[in-house]
C-alpha cells in the first residue's frame, strides 16, 4: 500500500516506511542510541530527497526522544540542570547549523557535506567503539587489571563560570556543556540526527558524568534541539514532512518494544561490538559511494518557482 | 540513446535560431496557443477532449493515465503535446577532487517544462517539417533548452543532454514519441501517462492537425494536476504558514512520543 508524502512529493510503500522505523526503533531498543544516523541514509536510499530526509528525521526524533526521556525520568536518571545548560549551546548550534544547511544547499554541496560528515563521524565513532569493546572482551579473560583513576584533572577544569550539577555529582565550568551542546546542535541540523552518538561518549569521557544519567540527559536536550531544527527547517527550507515522520514514529514504537526485550538477552560489550560493526559498515558504504565513479556525474535540482 | 539525444539537442540550436525572431515577437508560447485556439472556429477541422481534466493527487496516488480522444474533418496526421508548467532547473556536474566526487560545475535552465509528453500518429520527422516542429516545440529536441546567460557550447550541450536524461529517468520526459492511434480515418486517441512524481500545476494539452508537413489546425485543452485531501492540506499549510506547520509537526511528534511511552509504564 503506497502512501503519498506531501512534502517529499513521492509515493512510498507504507510498510517499507513502517519497517524502516521499526528496524531503527529495534536498534534503539537494543543499543539505546537514537538511530537517526541510520534513518537519514536509509530514507535517501528509498528515494526521499536528502534535504527532506534530514529535516523529517529531526521531526521523528522529537517524538522518539520524548518517549525515551519519559522512560529515563521515571527511573530518576535525568539531570535537568545539565540538560538545560547543554540546551543553551544546543539551540545556538542548531540555529547556526540550519543557516549553514541553507547556505550549502544553495551552493549545491549539501549532499557532499552530509555524506562527508557521516563518514568522518561514524568512522571515528565506530573505530573507537570497536577498540573499546575488543579491550573489554580481553579484560574479561584477564581479571585484576588496574582500574582507571575515577577523576582526572586537566585544562578543562581551569575554565571560568563553574557551576554545581548535583545529579551528575560534578562541579565544572558551564562553558563545557554549552560548547558540547553547540557542536552537537550543528550536527543535528546538518545531519538530521540527535547527536546522541557524539553526545553520549562526550558526556562520559569529557564531562565525566555518571553513565546512568547520560542517556536520559542527552535525550532531554535532544528533544529541544530536534524541535528547534524541525521548526527552523520547516520555516527556512520547507523540508519537514510530518506525514513521513509520523509513520516512522509508529514503526519505531513497535520496533523499540521488541528491541528492548531482545537487548536484555545480550551482554553489554557484545552489544557495543555489534553496534560498532554496524556503524562502521554504514561509514564504509558512504565512503565507498563518495569515491566510486558515479553512474551519472550529472544531477538536477528543481528550483521551486 | 544519449548520443541521439545529443544530436537532437544540437539540432535544436540551429532550428531555434531560425524561429527565434518570430518567437520573440510572438512572446513565445502564448501566441502559438492563441493561433491554435482560434483555429477550430474556422469550420472545426479538429475537435478533441480529455477523459479527465483533473488529476487528483491523493494520499494513495500511484500515477494516472488520461485518454485524449478526438476527430478530424478529413485525412491528416495528428500530434499531441502535453506540457507541465515551466520550472527553473539547475544541472550540476560532479568531478573528482582529491579522490572524492564533488559537484563542481552548474548551469541553470530557466524555462524547462516540468513535464513533457509527445505523441504522433506517425514518426514526427515523416509528417512535419523540422522548422514547424521547432516552432511548435514538438519533440524533446525542440524544447529549446538553453543554459542561462550562455552562448551554445559543447559543454552546454552536454548539460542539456544530462538534463533531458535525468528528466527521462524521472519519467517526466518521454523516452520515445507515443502513438496516436486512429479508429478509421477520422477518430483518434492516445493515452497520456503521468508518473507518481508528476509536478502539480496547470498543464496544456495541445493537439495539432498536420497536413502536407504543416500544422493546419489545433486545439489547446487545459489539464490541472492538483493535490487533494490531507496531502494537499498538509502541503498548502506547510507553504502558507511554515512556522505554525513546524510547531504542529513538533507537537504531534511530542504527543506521539508520549503516547508511545504509555504502554511501557503499564508493563
Amino acid at each position: 500500500m503506497d502512501i503519498y508524502l506531501p512534502i517529499a512529493e513521492v509515493s512510498v510503500d507504507v510498510f517499507v516506511l513502517l519497517g524502516l522505523g521499526g528496524a531503527v526503533g529495534f536498534l534503539t531498543g537494543v543499543f539505546g542510541v537514537g538511530g537517526g544516523f541510520l534513518i537519514t541514509p536509509l530514507l535517501i536510499f528509498i528515494g526521499v530527497p536528502p534535504t527532506v530526509a534530514v529535516a523529517s528525521s529531526a521531526n521523528q526524533l522529537v517524538g522518539a526522544s520524548v518517549s525515551g526521556v519519559l522512560a529515563h525520568w521515571r527511573r530518576g536518571n535525568v539531570d535537568f540542570k545539565m540538560g538545560y545548560v547543554l540546551l543553551v549551546g544546543g539551540l545556538a548550534g542548531s540555529a547556526f547549523g540550519v543557516w549553514l544547511f541553507t547556505l550549502l544547499k544553495r551552493l549545491g554541496q549539501i549532499e557532499l557535506t552530509i555524506s562527508l560528515c557521516y563518514v568522518v563521524l561514524l568512522g571515528t565513532l565506530g573505530s573507537l567503539m570497536m577498540v573499546e569493546s575488543v579491550y573489554a572482551q580481553l579484560r574479561l579473560h584477564r581479571p585484576g587489571v588496574r582500574r582507571r583513576k575515577l577523576h582526572q584533572h586537566n585544562w578543562m577544569h581551569g575554565l571560568p563560570l563553574k557551576a554545581r550539577f548535583r545529579r551528575s555529582k560534578l562541579y565544572i565550568s558551564t562553558l563545557l556543556p554549552i560548547g558540547l551542546g553547540f557542536v552537537v546542535g550543528v550536527f543535528s541540523a546538518i545531519l538530521g540526527v540527535g547527536g546522541g552518538f557524539i553526545m553520549v561518549p562526550a558526556m562520559i569521557y569529557m564531562l565525566g558524568m555518571p553513565t546512568a544519567v547520560v542517556p536520559g540527559t542527552s535525550l532531554l536536550q535532544i528533544i529541544f534541539v530536534a524541535a528547534n531544527v524541525t521548526l527552523l527547517q520547516a520555516y527556512t527550507n520547507r523540508t519537514v514532512d510530518a506525514v513521513l515522520a509520523l509513520v516512522l514514529l509508529i514503526g519505531g514504537v513497535i520496533g523499540a518494544r521488541i528491541g528492548s526485550r531482545f537487548g536484555t538477552r545480550l551482554r553489554g560489550d557484545q552489544l557495543r561490538l555489534l553496534l560498532a560493526l554496524m556503524v562502521l559498515a554504514v561509514a564504509a558504504k558512504l565512503a565507498f559511494d563518495l569515491t566510486v565513479h558515479p553512474a551519472d556525474p550529472y544531477s538536477i535540482v528543481v528550483d521551486k518557482t | 540513446m544519449s548520443r541521439s539525444a545529443a544530436s537532437r539537442g544540437r539540432g535544436s540550436h540551429i532550428l531555434g535560431s531560425l524561429s527565434c525572431t518570430v518567437m520573440d515577437q510572438a512572446k513565445g508560447w502564448g501566441f502559438a496557443a492563441l493561433i491554435l485556439l482560434s483555429a477550430p472556429a474556422q469550420g472545426e477541422a479538429l475537435v478533441a477532449d480529455l477523459t479527465s481534466h483533473l488529476i487528483a493527487i491523493t494520499t494513495g496516488f500511484t500515477g494516472a493515465s488520461v485518454v485524449l480522444f478526438g476527430a478530424i474533418d478529413g485525412p491528416g496526421e495528428v500530434a499531441v503535446v502535453a506540457r507541465g508548467p515551466d520550472r527553473e532547473i539547475t544541472v550540476r556536474r560532479k568531478s573528482r577532487i582529491a579522490g572524492i566526487w564533488v559537484n563542481s560545475r552548474e548551469m541553470t535552465f530557466a524555462n524547462v517544462p516540468s513535464f513533457y509528453f509527445v505523441a504522433a500518429s506517425r514518426p514526427l520527422e515523416e509528417i512535419i517539417s523540422p522548422a514547424t516542429a521547432a516552432f511548435y516545440r514538438l519533440g524533446v529536441g525542440n524544447l529549446q533548452l538553453k543554459p542561462e546567460g550562455m552562448a551554445p557550447t559543447r559543454v552546454g550541450d552536454e548539460f542539456v543532454t544530462a538534463l533531458v536524461r535525468q528528466q527521462q529517468r524521472a519519467r517526466l520526459f518521454p523516452d520515445t514519441v507515443s502513438t496516436v492511434s486512429f479508429v478509421g480515418e477520422r477518430l483518434f486517441r492516445t493515452t497520456i501517462e503521468f508518473p507518481t512524481n508528476v509536478p502539480i500545476g496547470t498543464y496544456l494539452v495541445e493537439v495539432f492537425l498536420i497536413r502536407d508537413k504543416d500544422v493546419v489546425g489545433g486545439q489547446t485543452t487545459p489539464l490541472v494536476v492538483s493535490k487533494v485531501g490531507i496531502g494537499a492540506d498538509v502541503f498548502g499549510f506547510a507553504g502558507r504558514r511554515p512556522a505554525l506547520y513546524g510547531a504542529i509537526a513538533v507537537l504531534t511528534a511530542m504527543v506521539a512520543g508520549w503516547l508511545a511511552s504509555l504502554p511501557f509504564r503499564s508493563a
